[in-house]
């Protein structure tokens, strides 16, 4: 099963000092490191720091493209996982070990693999047919 | 190696994946003496089996290989983190990890697995952790797959168990099979896990159980490991009374899923080997003299089982049964079961006071089937507005269902 683990944090690495920063750089490295390693690892990306999102939406053919979400909390979205895991439980055990979540938090989300999902994504394996 | 043989081997590394990974993961908590330390290392040996065996071949005795594979990857993880945790934790870990030695002889592997059964059932835990826990860590089912069987969201199947192991952590429960003293009391945690999961699933619809994990099964699986780990009487006796029980499964809906009461069932539907193993391990319980209230129970419904109708069963020894567990069990609900098969035996009127006497101490007030038997009872006696009193009552206080259904159907039934 796949899932995605959104991390949060209030204070981002561009808040801390160089140094804090540079051990939290470290932290995510070894700890991407022994992801790949353990064969859970999908995919990660980092997000660049902004002062806001931004939100776009399209209503009868027209496209906005607003600042936001205003997020209630100070949270904001720092980046990501997907990981590959047995089930929810292991996935959360490994969402644990992600550095932000001991700062911030981790949303884990299953991602959808069913047959409907992944053939409107393009992503079904082609079928054999030898 | 060949790609042929290649394959095989990875053939070989996913079917000892499907028979032993739980016993892996039992003899690894031991040696790591955590959970989610022992279900990486786990992960990391199979990993470590697919990538390797195809190239160097099929160990001689796998299961051996990858407790050491597990092993030694966990204690390379615990010094790759060195960094972060002081030197002298990291030396008291790896110290804490017993040698190789001692880790797989056939005796010390049925040990783990005890170990791992009795600590999952350990009374410290909440019993809905212990069942969440069991069914993950013994049974090896999935988080996602306990949730829908007991129709909660994963994520709140998750909490509980996060909760449990950490709990199991915190409280320092120990990796330990009990002692003789203890152990009477630890196994009637563990058997009331094993019925707890056999209940849930023999009160499933069949209509759901296409989607749904066939929890009874699962039990029985569970049920006939303990018995291979620890032949006690009472563990035969809840095997064979989840056999017989489960033996009338066919029988017990009807295809438009309605209860059909065991007196009405048709007989022809049960499974006969499942009855004759269960009595055969009854027989064996009782032998023994120090059964308990599941061989007893399991007795009863041996009796029913060996019954070729419903008038050709023994009430005289089953209400025999009866009085014996009252003796070492006693209960309201078992003194209730006892007044129906009494009814069975003497008639109605004298069933009739007993629940009537049940009922006047104040107890099983709140239970449906206590007022059922009582409108059943005095539905054969004739006492039509008294039964229509006591139908209405017991359908108050069942939930949505076949039940329901049965019991609106009875009331229906009654003269005016």
């Amino acid at each position: 099963m796949k899932f995605l683990c959104l991390i949060r944090a209030e204070k981002v690495m561009e808040q801390m000092p160089k140094a804090d920063a540079d051990a939290h750089f470290e932290e995510y490295r070894r700890f991407t490191e022994e992801l790949r390693k353990s064969g859970h690892y999908v995919a990660c990306n980092r997000l660049v720091p902004s002062a806001a999102a931004t939100t776009v939406r399209v209503r009868q053919g027209k496209i906005s493209a607003i600042d936001g979400p205003y997020a209630e909390t100070k949270e904001q979205l720092g980046g990501y996982y997907v990981v590959e895991t047995r089930d929810l439980s292991e996935a959360i055990q490994l969402a644990a070990k992600i550095p932000g979540a001991r700062l911030g938090s981790v949303e884990v989300r299953e991602v959808a693999e069913d047959e409907q999902t992944l053939r409107a994504l393009g992503m079904l394996a082609p079928e054999v047919t030898s | 190696m060949s790609e042929a043989a290649a394959a095989g081997a990875r053939e070989i590394a996913a079917s000892v994946y499907r028979t032993e990974s739980r016993r892996v993961f039992a003899t690894l908590i031991r040696l790591l003496g955590d959970f989610d330390v022992a279900e990486e290392a786990l992960h990391d040996a199979f990993r470590a089996a697919l990538e390797q065996w195809p190239r160097d071949g099929v160990p001689a005795n796998p299961r051996a290989w990858l407790v050491s594979a597990g092993r030694f990857k966990a204690i390379d993880g615990i010094r790759r983190r060195a960094r972060f945790v002081a030197l002298d934790d990291v030396a008291e870990q790896v110290e804490a990890i017993p040698d190789e030695a001692s880790s797989w002889d056939e005796d010390s592997i049925e040990d783990d697995r005890m170990r791992l059964v009795f600590t999952c059932c350990h009374p410290a835990l909440a019993p809905d952790a212990q069942v969440a826990l069991t069914l993950r860590e013994v049974c090896g089912l999935t988080t996602e797959e306990i949730a829908q069987a007991y129709l909660t969201s994963a994520p709140t199947m998750a909490q509980r168990i996060v909760r449990a192991k950490g709990k199991i952590r915190d409280a320092r429960i120990p990796y330990q099979v009990p002692t003789p003293e203890d152990l009477p009391e630890r196994l009637d945690s563990v058997l009331r896990v094993v019925y707890l999961v056999f209940n849930e699933g023999y009160s499933a619809s069949s209509g759901d159980s296409v989607t749904r994990l066939d929890l009874s099964a699962e039990a029985i699986r569970l049920g006939r490991l303990l018995l291979e780990l620890l032949p006690e009487p009472e563990v035969m006796g809840l095997l064979a009374l989840m056999l017989v029980q489960e033996s009338r499964r066919a029988a017990r809906t009807s295809p438009s899923g309605d209860l059909i009461l065991l007196a009405d069932q048709d007989r022809a539907l049960w499974n006969r080997d499942l009855i004759a193993e269960g009595s055969a391990l009854v027989e064996k319980a009782l032998l023994s003299r120090r059964f308990g209230p599941y061989s007893l129970q399991a007795a009863i419904a041996a009796l029913h089982g060996e019954a070729p109708s419903a008038d050709a069963t023994d009430w005289v020894e089953i209400v025999g049964l009866y009085d014996v567990l009252m003796r070492i069990d006693p209960s309201p609900v078992v003194e209730l079961n006892r007044a129906v098969a009494v009814a069975m035996r003497d008639g109605p009127a004298a069933g009739l006071a007993l629940i009537d006497a049940i009922l006047a101490r104040g107890d099983l007030r709140d239970y449906h089937l206590a007022h059922a038997a009582h409108a059943d009872m005095s539905r054969r006696l004739g006492k039509a507005a008294q039964a229509r009193v006591s139908y209405e009552r017991a359908i108050a206080l069942t939930r949505q269902g076949p039940e329901q259904r049965f019991l609106e159907r009875r009331l229906a039934e009654l003269p005016v």
